[in-house]
């Protein structure tokens, strides 16, 4: 077995995560980092994209509120390309309570949220989609925030500074030395679920940020960690309904939220407790839920096309009296999950504030932290408090950096809406696009593929958004299958040139770029980079033309699926149509449903297949 | 609340599944890579266009977003020439080209206007001003060296066919020759459009004493553009206020029940679509009202046709015996009426006449984009694949018979000139043929027949 030896061993490649790992890292940590599949692949990579400006919380969670303004200012310093600037308006509709606005702008003033009331004809005149019987509206600086981007540039800012990140190493196993009482975390065994060898990594501290996945994470250390897991369904429009955020100027609720995000708009959530991070069935009820709610913001919003739909798990938390004196006794753990039983909370009630358990306190474990609850705004905070409870236990003082440390990319400015048609035009980029709904050029796809690590063709969707367009990558899998594989083929791919992503979203930095790697020799690009060593074993793994993953024809069949996954639960109407079409294309033109990799499997097809309620469901 | 209608132009961008049949037949992507092609420039570019959708309506309208707001991501859009070939092809309903026609709005409320583009969009102020003095107006523009002036300092492409002024305008027919105008109950509005009154009146003359020979009385109030020039060039405003202009001004003839009959493709086009879909009027009662009482002349002759009513004293067009070969070009205008190709079942009533239908997409001139110096050379190279079929006809007679091609009809003005320019061979329009098989028009001098 292959052994690795660190101070710090961050479990979980979430925004948390990869911002755990990044702060140590920043604070001279050696660091590694390990992630089951890609990284935001959890819960990171489900949400709807609202940069919090804390107002949502400010009459129900005033923790959580304080903490959101504050990480917001943050982050639009240091994560500023990741960020559109779209400001947010929440509108009082007629069906919400009529003295919760003036509560909501006393409690904005007292946590110094910046709020202010504009006439509701001038919230119309700016949005004409809105709701036009909106009583009263707020301005407050919410804003949209492409976790995907977000997370891979802190990963670069991570690795920049030392950090070892491994996506596709699945943890099976924490080590423990000590008997009752006085047990230490001493490290790690993880798979590599690309190659299938298992890895052995020997950590003065485990940092747990696995976020749903946190109970099982502290399971395996036999602490227990009872997350309470809150389901929220998002739906996504085919283009934009409005260009500001827009909340429902109300107690949070279902369906409150409209988040305009890249080329769409998410309507959001839901908050359904379920029992597994990975129990993520898409209920009729939800779907019908998020239409009649979103009516209400934009009346309309129910008959327009809907692109997909899909569901992520708050990680959610909240300190009980009966976790104050853990029980290990792991046989009764079971029941109380369920959501009937034993629950102290509706999920919508929890707390959104971080949560931070240090387990030498709290059971006596030394070696593991574990940081979870908070929002994807805090997560810079989250990471923050992780490593500062870090230093305690490892007995250094250190101060953070990240709050005045920018990622790379940030000189580009903050996004804003038209920046690939833009880019895209100005280089006349358009025979070059691959993913034509949103604008994905061949070198983007290519850069993507070998800058970051890419397993499946779901990992350049998350990089790039490839497929997540109107057609749902209809037009776009088998091009890029052909891509991809002809560039594994080659195998040119320089490894050391991987992950850079500062502008892994430009169609024309990449078009240059790659106009100029044409010229030099690769080697200038590996001199550049800093941490090129014994570099990701998944690496070699994932472009041996023998493993599995790298058959074409399996990258088809598991993005097929995964994109079908989304589209099931709301297949009416203009979607209908468009998967008419796809089916065309793949079952009757390519046969994919007959390819000779029937009885092969990629790390994902599994999860592809999971929900397994959707393909039967409504047909 | 209302679902949106079909056609509503934003709501449509959501019908778009990607299916690439406009791209593959638009005419001005295949000639030019200026223009990316329809469904990358409409219903693809339109959801990174900073704007909300439309995607509804109330009891108001239908809900869009001030055109001017916004940063304007692409230029390449003010190269889809608007001839609509996409709507024609769409499988699912998009309006491509109006998607296309606002997105250049909103390049001029966010950049400004070209004076040329100003000037292209007021034909007719030009045909107001050149008609005071038609025969110095025409040495003005029509000389070399004013041409090559034209082109430097304005952009208007040298070799494109500018019409000439006609030393009379409709109106001072109609004034001159009051006296012998048919009186009658049964009374039809006739909208003449631009290029009628300053540059072609005999075609307004042969409309009138079509309609008169059936036995109606034809009133032609004052009208002005129907804004569509102004519309293709991104000016929404003024268009608006001209077509609320001719709303008004028609209202008391609309109201009266009278039918709207016009000769231009494109201004009928305008005052039934165009105008109440791009500027969102589509709920204004007037507009409404316009809307539902316009008809091109050949939709509006083909119901008499249809039931009974054409007189059928036509006659061969020819003095010869031999056949006379007629290519007939629908313009794209016309097809965007979704009525077919009406002037084709009127036509095949003339006796002798070698009807050749062509197919071909456009002629390339898309009202005022062919005159662009950038865009001239695109208009011809669509136009090509028209010039060539009219040639091949003119081949085929040599071979197979005595006839030979001297004509081509067409009904719309900007593309009879522009198949003259690509041809060599005079245009009429239909309606001057049908005149002409009622004996009332000489097709070769253009003007009322003898005794009328």
């Amino acid at each position: 077995m292959k052994r690795m030896q660190t101070e710090i061993l961050v479990i979980g490649g979430g925004a948390t995560g990869t911002g755990v790992a990044w702060d140590a890292a920043l604070r001279g940590f050696r660091t590694i980092l390990v992630e089951k599949r890609d990284l935001t692949h959890g819960t990171t990579g489900r949400y709807h994209g609202l940069l919090h400006s804390g107002a949502r919380y400010v009459l129900k969670d005033a923790d959580s509120a304080v903490e959101c303004i504050s990480e917001n200012r943050i982050l639009r310093r240091t994560h500023t390309h990741c960020i559109e600037d779209t400001s947010g308006f929440f509108v009082a509709t007629p069906e919400d309570e009529d003295d919760y606005p003036d509560r909501f702008v006393a409690a904005c003033r007292r946590l110094n949220i910046p709020c202010t009331e504009i006439p509701a004809q001038a919230a119309l005149r700016r949005e004409p989609l809105l709701n036009p019987r909106i009583s009263r509206v707020f301005e407050l600086p919410d804003a949209a925030a492409d976790s995907f981007l977000a997370t891979h540039a802190t990963a670069q800012a991570a690795r920049q500074a030392g950090a070892k990140l491994l996506p596709y190493h699945e943890l099976t196993r924490l080590h423990l030395s000590g008997g009752d009482g006085n047990r230490t975390v001493t490290g790690a065994t993880v798979l590599d679920t690309v190659s299938g060898e298992d890895l052995r990594i020997d950590a003065d501290l485990v940092i747990n940020a696995a976020g749903a996945w946190s109970g099982q994470v502290a399971a395996l250390a036999g602490v227990e960690v009872k997350m309470i897991l809150g389901k929220g369904v998002m739906l996504a429009t085919n283009a934009r309904l409005t260009n500001t955020v827009i909340n429902r100027c109300k107690m949070p609720g279902d369906g409150d939220i409209l988040v305009p995000i890249h080329t769409v708009s998410v309507i959001g959530t839901t908050d359904e407790r379920v029992a597994a991070p990975e129990d993520l069935p898409i209920e009729q009820w939800e779907i019908d839920l998020m239409l009649t709610e979103g009516d209400k913001l934009v009346p309309g919003l129910s008959s327009s096309r809907i692109l997909r739909a899909w569901a992520g798990v708050r990680p959610l938390y909240q300190e009980t009296q009966q976790s104050g004196e853990p029980t290990h006794d792991s046989g009764d753990s079971q029941p109380q999950e369920l959501p009937e039983q034993a629950s102290p909370l509706d999920s919508r009630d929890a707390t959104r504030a971080l949560a931070l358990l240090n387990h030498q306190q709290r059971d006596g474990v030394r070696g593991l932290i574990t940081i979870t609850g908070g929002k994807w705004t805090t997560f810079r905070l989250m990471a923050e408090s992780a490593v500062d409870a870090a230093c305690e236990q490892l007995g250094v003082s250190r101060p953070c950096r990240t709050a005045e440390t920018a990622v790379p990319g940030v000189e580009q400015g903050h996004y804003w809406l038209g920046h690939r048609l833009n880019e895209v035009e100005d280089e006349e980029l358009q025979s070059e696009l691959i993913c034509e709904c949103e604008l994905v050029t061949r070198s983007m796809l290519e850069g993507a593929a070998q800058r970051n690590p890419t397993v499946t063709l779901d990992d350049l969707r998350r990089d790039v958004r490839l497929g997540m367009g109107p057609c749902q990558g209809g037009f776009c899998t088998y091009r890029a299958v052909g891509i991809l594989h002809e560039l594994r083929a080659g195998d040119s791919s320089p490894v050391a040139a991987e992950w850079n992503v500062a502008h892994m979203q430009s169609p024309a930095h990449h078009h240059r770029d790659r106009s100029e790697t044409e010229v030099h020799a690769a080697g200038a690009e590996l001199a550049s980079d800093p941490a090129p060593d014994d570099d990701s074993p998944q690496r070699s793994a994932a472009v041996d033309p023998l493993s599995a993953v790298s058959q074409p024809n399996l990258l088809l069949r598991d993005f097929l699926q995964e994109r079908w996954k989304g589209v099931a639960p709301i297949l009416w109407g203009q979607q209908l149509r468009q998967e008419r079409l796809d089916e065309l294309i793949y079952l009757s033109i390519l046969n994919a449903d007959h390819l000779p990799v029937d009885d092969r499997e990629s790390p994902l097809s599994s999860f592809y297949r999971s929900d397994s309620s959707l393909s039967g469901s409504g047909l | 609340m209302q679902t949106a209608p079909m056609h509503s132009v934003g709501t449509s961008l959501n019908a778009c599944i990607k299916c690439n049949i406009c791209t593959s037949y638009c005419p001005v992507s295949e000639v030019t890579d200026s223009f990316p092609g329809p469904k990358y420039a409409a219903p693809q570019s339109e959801r990174f266009r900073d704007f909300g959708h439309p995607h509804y309506e109330d009891a108001y309208g239908p809900i869009s977003r001030p055109l001017a707001v916004g940063q304007m991501p692409d230029a390449s859009v003010d190269y889809c020439s608007g001839c609509r070939v996409c709507n024609e092809v769409c499988p699912t309903g998009v309006r491509i080209a109006e998607i296309n026609a606002r997105a250049r709005a909103r390049i001029v409320a966010a950049h400004g206007l070209s004076l040329r583009n100003r000037l292209l969009g007021r034909n007719e102020l030009l045909g107001r001003v050149g008609s005071i003095a038609p025969a110095i107006a025409n040495f003005i523009l029509h000389n070399p060296v004013s041409r090559k002036l034209a082109a430097a300092l304005f952009g208007v492409a040298e070799k494109a066919p500018l019409p000439r002024w006609h030393h009379e305008t409709l109106n001072r027919w109609l004034a001159r020759t009051r006296a012998q105008r048919l009186r009658s109950e049964r009374k039809v509005v006739y909208f003449h459009g631009c290029a009628t009154q300053y540059y072609e009146p005999y075609v307004g003359m042969a409309a009138i004493l079509v309609l008169e020979h059936l036995g109606y009385e034809v009133v032609v109030p004052p009208q002005n553009c129907c804004g569509l020039p102004m519309l293709s060039n991104g000016e929404f405003g003024a268009a608006e206020d001209h077509h609320r202009r001719n709303v008004d001004r028609l209202a008391e003839y609309v109201d009266a029940g009278y039918p709207v009959i016009g000769t231009s493709t494109s201004c009928t086009l305008t005052l039934k679509e165009e105008a109440p879909e791009l500027l969102d009027l589509e709920r204004d009662p007037g507009t409404r009202a316009l809307k539902l009482a316009t008809w091109d002349i050949f939709e509006w002759l083909r119901e008499r046709l249809d039931q009974g009513q054409l007189p059928s004293d036509l006659r061969p067009v020819n003095q010869t015996d031999q056949p006379f070969i007629l290519p007939y070009h629908a313009p794209c205008q016309l097809r965007a009426h979704r009525i077919g190709k009406p002037a084709l079942d009127l036509l095949a009533q003339i006796p002798g006449l070698d009807l050749r239908e062509s197919h071909a997409r456009c002629c390339g001139i898309a009202g005022t984009y062919g005159y662009k110096t950038e865009k001239y050379q695109i208009a011809m190279d669509v136009g090509a694949e028209l010039f060539d079929y009219v040639a091949a006809q003119a081949d085929e007679s040599d071979l197979s018979s005595n006839g030979s091609v001297s004509l081509t009809a067409c009904d719309s003005e900007t593309c009879r000139w522009q198949l003259e320019h690509g041809t060599g061979l005079p245009s009429r329009h239909p309606i001057e043929l049908l005149a002409a098989a009622y004996g009332l028009y000489d097709l070769q001098a253009r003007r009322p027949a003898a005794g009328n």
